[in-house]
C-alpha cells in the first residue's frame, strides 16, 4: 500500500510540474514572443481571416491556381470534403490498389482538358496525387508553372505577369539548403487576387 | 540526390553522433549522483516533491522493489488518464465542447499512452479537448518515457555491478534532468517557426474560395515537443507531424527528427561510461546504427523510383508522391519515417499505408527488432537481451562459458532473455492470426490483399513494439481493435521489461569472473558483426513468413507490372 501512495503523491507532483506548468508557461510566454505563429498564423485581408498561413485550402476555378488533391473527409457524413483542417487525413490508398490509379488517371485527364497545350510528360507527380495531411499548403515550381496557361485564359493576366506572381509565392530552401523551392497556393491566389483587384 | 537531401541527412546524423557522448556522460553524471550545472535549479523542487510523496531517493530498491514501483505507476497513470478521458465534457479547456470518450477509446488511448506507443484510435482535433490533449495525454507523454527510462538506467547500474537505484527518483530525475530543459528548449523553436500554442478557440477561416475553413490550434508546439522527445510519437491531429499545424517546416522537420533520437543513442555511450566498457557500448551502438541507414536506403529508393503503375501514366518525374508532403520531398520524408521507425516514436510525416512494400518491410524491420536504439533505456534493453542470446549461442559454438561484463551468463539469464524474445513474436503473431480469423478483425482491413493482411499485420506489430504508427487505412476505431491492441500494447510493454530486470538482478548476485585469454571479447568487429548476424537470423526465422504473404507477396505483384 506505501508503494500505492508513493506513487499517487509522486504522479501529483509530477503532474503540477508537467501537466500544467509546463504547457501553461510556454503557452503564456509564445502568446508574448510569437503572438502571429502561436496563434496559428491568421492571414488578415480586410479585417477578416482569410487564411491560416501553413494550413492549404481547396481550390477549383479556373481563374486560381490549384492545389494538391486532399483526400479528407466530411466528419458529419464521411463524404469527400477536400481541405477539412477538423478531419486532417491522407488517402491510406496502397500501391496497388485500383481506386489510386482510377483518382490519379481522373486527375490527369481533368488537368489536360482545362490546360490549354498542357502535355502529360510535363505534369508532375505532386499536383496529381493526393498529400499526406490533406491540408498541404505547397506545390512544387513545376505544378504552379504549367497552370499558367489556364489562369492566364480564366484571368486575362499575362504569362510573364503569373510568371511573376509564382515567383514572389515561392518559398525555400530554409536557409538555402533544406528542402526544395515549393509555391504556397493560398499565398499564391492570394497574390493573385491583389493583382486583378489593382488591374 | 539532391543537395537538399544530402544536407538534412548530413545535419541530423551529425547532430545526433555529436550530441551521443557529451549527452551519454551528463546522464552518467546525473544517474551517479555527481554534481551537474542543473543542480541549483532543479535539486530543490525534487528534493520536495521526493520528501512530500515520503520518499527517500537515496535508498536502493532490489529489481522486485523497482519493478513493482514501474507497474504500480503505470497502473495509476493508466486508470486516472482513463477516467479524466470519460470525463472530458465536465473537465475545462474544452472550447470545442468535445463529449466524454467512450469507453473502449477511452481503454485504448490510457493504455496506449501510459506503455509510451501511442496508437491512436482517434483524430485528436475532432475528439480531445485541451485539457485532455495537454494535461492528460500530455502529461503521459512525458512520465511514460520517463519511467521506461528509469528501467534502463536500472538495468545498467546493474550492469556495472552497483545498486540498482531508486525508481522514484530516478522517474523524476529524467523527466526534470533530461526532458523538460530539451522540451521548453524544441518546443520554442517549433513555436518560433510557425506551429500554434495557445488556448483559443480553433481559427475560423473565411476562404479564398469562398467558403469556410475551421483551423484547429491549442497548446500544439508543447505537445510535439515532448511527443518525440520521449519516442512518444502522439498526433495532435489525425495526420500527425504530416500536418502543417504540427511541423510545418524542413527545418521543424530535422529538429523533430533529432528531437527522436537524441535520449536512445546516448544511452548507449551511457552504458558505456557507467560500466567502465566504452568499447562494447560503441560496438552495440554501430550495429544499430547499420540497421539505421540499411533501413534509411530500403525506405528512400524504392519511393524515390516510385510507383510502377502510377509511372506508366507518363507523368513528370517518378516519386511517389501519395501521402507525402510537398515541403519535405522524399529525402526529407524517408529520414523521419527512418527515424521514427528506428526510435519507436510512431510519429508519422507520410501515410504508411500508401508506401510501396519494400520501405513498409523496412518499417516492420523497425518494429520487429525494437533495438535500432529503440526508445530511450528500453531499446538498449532490447539490445542488451540479443547481446546475451548472441553470447549463449557463440559460447555453445566454441565450447566456452559465455561471459557478459565480468558476468558468467548461465542458464537462467538465458531462459530469461529468450522469454524476453518471445513474448514479442507471440502477441504479434497470435494477435495477428487472431485478427484475421475472425469476422470482427477481417472487418477491419481497407486496402485490398494483400495488403488487408498488412495492414492488420502492421497493428499488433505495432502496438506490440510500442511503436503507435499505423498503416491508417485500418478501421482502428473498432471496438476488436481497441481492445485487442490495448492488451497487445501492455504486454508488449511490462512482460519484457519485467523479464529484463530480473536478469540484471540474477547478474547482480554473480561474483565477478576476471577476464582471461579464454573470455571471449564482446566488442570490436568480429563480435559486432556476429551479433548483427543473430538479430538478423532470430528476427528472419521469426517473422519471414508472415512477411512474406503481405508486402512481399505486394511486391511481386508491383514488379510484374513493369515486366510486362
Amino acid at each position: 500500500m506505501n508503494v500505492l501512495r508513493r506513487a499517487l503523491a509522486v504522479t501529483l507532483g509530477l503532474w503540477v510540474l508537467f501537466g500544467l506548468a509546463y504547457p501553461l508557461v510556454i503557452t503564456g510566454v509564445s502568446g508574448i514572443v510569437f503572438p502571429y505563429q502561436a496563434a496559428a498564423s491568421p492571414v488578415v485581408v480586410n479585417g477578416r481571416v482569410v487564411a491560416a498561413a501553413n494550413v492549404g485550402q481547396e481550390f477549383t476555378a479556373m481563374d486560381q491556381f490549384w492545389g494538391r488533391p486532399s483526400a479528407t473527409v466530411s466528419l458529419t457524413t464521411g463524404k469527400p470534403q477536400p481541405y477539412n483542417a477538423e478531419n486532417s487525413a491522407p488517402s491510406n490508398l496502397g500501391p496497388t490498389n485500383p481506386v489510386l490509379i482510377e483518382h490519379v488517371r481522373g486527375r490527369i485527364a481533368h488537368l489536360l482538358a482545362t490546360t490549354p497545350g498542357l502535355k502529360r510528360d510535363q505534369i508532375p507527380p505532386d499536383l496529381v496525387e493526393s498529400s499526406g495531411s490533406g491540408l498541404d499548403p505547397d506545390i512544387s515550381v513545376q505544378a504552379a508553372l504549367i497552370q499558367i496557361p489556364r489562369v492566364a485564359k480564366a484571368t486575362g493576366l499575362t504569362s510573364a505577369r503569373l510568371r511573376a506572381l509564382v515567383a514572389t509565392a515561392t518559398q525555400g530552401p530554409d536557409f538555402g539548403l533544406f528542402g526544395k523551392p515549393v509555391v504556397n497556393v493560398v499565398a499564391l491566389n492570394l497574390a493573385l487576387e491583389r493583382a486583378l483587384r489593382k488591374r | 540526390m539532391s543537395v537538399s537531401t544530402i544536407a538534412t541527412w548530413t545535419v541530423v546524423f551529425a547532430t545526433l553522433a555529436i550530441t551521443a557522448k557529451p549527452l551519454g556522460e551528463y546522464m552518467s553524471r546525473v544517474f551517479s549522483g555527481s554534481p551537474t550545472i542543473l543542480d541549483r535549479l532543479f535539486t530543490p523542487f525534487e528534493n520536495a516533491l521526493l520528501m512530500w510523496a515520503g520518499v527517500d531517493g537515496s535508498v536502493n530498491m532490489s529489481a522486485v522493489q523497482y519493478g513493482t514501483a514501474f507497474v504500480v505507476v503505470n497502473l495509476v497513470w493508466m486508470l486516472i488518464s482513463y477516467a479524466a478521458l470519460r470525463l472530458q465534457a465536465i473537465l475545462p479547456f474544452n472550447p470545442e465542447h468535445f463529449s466524454g470518450v467512450n469507453p473502449y477509446l477511452a481503454f485504448n488511448t490510457a493504455a496506449s499512452f501510459t506503455t509510451n506507443t501511442n496508437w491512436q484510435a482517434y483524430s485528436g482535433e475532432n475528439t480531445m479537448s485541451y485539457f485532455s490533449q495537454f494535461a492528460n495525454l500530455g502529461f503521459l507523454q512525458f512520465v511514460a518515457p520517463a519511467s521506461g527510462a528509469a528501467v534502463g538506467i536500472a538495468f545498467v547500474r546493474g550492469l556495472a555491478g552497483r545498486p540498482l537505484g531508486n525508481f522514484w527518483s530516478d522517474l523524476v530525475k529524467v523527466c526534470t534532468r533530461l526532458l523538460l530543459p530539451l522540451a521548453v528548449i524544441v518546443a520554442l523553436i517549433l513555436v518560433a517557426s510557425g506551429v500554434p500554442e495557445t488556448l483559443a478557440a480553433y481559427l475560423r477561416v473565411h476562404t479564398l474560395a469562398g467558403g469556410t475553413q475551421i483551423v484547429p490550434r491549442g497548446p500544439i508546439a508543447t505537445w510535439e515537443a515532448i511527443a518525440h522527445l520521449g519516442q512518444n510519437g502522439g498526433g495532435f491531429t489525425g495526420a500527425n507531424s504530416a500536418n502543417p499545424l504540427e511541423n510545418p517546416t524542413p527545418v521543424t522537420n530535422i529538429v523533430l527528427t533529432i528531437a527522436m533520437g537524441l535520449l536512445p543513442v546516448a544511452f548507449f555511450p551511457f552504458m558505456g561510461s557507467m560500466t567502465g566498457r566504452p568499447r562494447v557500448s560503441w560496438t552495440l551502438f554501430f550495429v544499430a546504427s547499420v540497421f539505421a541507414l540499411g533501413m534509411l536506403a530500403m525506405i528512400y529508393f524504392p519511393e524515390h523510383l516510385g510507383n510502377p503503375r502510377l509511372n506508366a501514366l507518363g507523368l513528370d518525374g517518378t516519386a511517389n508522391m501519395v501521402g507525402k508532403e510537398v515541403r519535405f520531398g522524399i529525402g526529407g520524408t524517408s529520414i523521419f519515417e527512418t527515424a521514427t521507425m528506428s526510435f519507436t516514436t510512431g510519429s508519422v510525416v507520410s501515410a504508411h499505408d500508401s508506401y510501396l512494400p519494400l520501405p513498409q518491410i523496412a518499417f516492420f524491420l523497425g518494429m520487429f527488432l525494437n533495438l535500432v536504439f529503440g526508445g530511450a533505456g528500453v531499446g538498449l534493453l532490447n539490445m542488451l537481451m540479443l547481446v546475451l542470446l548472441t553470447v549463449f549461442l557463440v559460447g555453445l559454438m566454441v565450447g566456452r562459458t559465455p561471459e557478459f561484463m565480468g558476468k558468467k551468463i548461465e542458464a537462467r539469464e538465458v531462459s530469461l532473455a529468450a522469454l524476453a524474445f518471445l513474448i514479442h513474436p507471440f502477441l504479434i503473431l497470435v494477435g495477428t492470426a487472431i485478427a484475421v480469423a475472425t469476422p470482427p478483425g477481417q472487418a477491419g482491413a481497407f486496402n485490398p490483399a494483400p495488403q488487408g493482411l498488412t495492414e492488420i499485420l502492421y497493428a499488433f506489430t505495432s502496438a506490440a513494439a510500442n511503436n503507435g504508427s499505423a498503416l491508417g487505412g485500418l478501421a482502428s476505431s473498432l471496438p476488436f481493435y481497441e481492445i485487442a491492441l490495448g492488451i497487445v500494447m501492455i504486454l508488449g510493454r511490462y512482460a519484457s521489461v519485467m523479464a529484463m530486470l530480473l536478469v540484471v538482478a540474477s547478474l547482480l548476485a554473480k561474483k565477478p569472473v576476471p577476464e582471461t585469454a579464454g573470455t571471449m571479447p564482446t566488442h570490436g568487429l568480429l563480435f559486432g558483426g556476429i551479433l548483427f548476424g543473430a538479430i538478423l537470423i532470430l528476427n528472419a526465422l521469426t517473422f519471414l513468413p508472415i512477411i512474406a504473404m503481405g508486402p512481399l507477396v505486394q511486391h511481386f505483384l508491383l514488379a510484374s507490372v513493369q515486366a510486362r
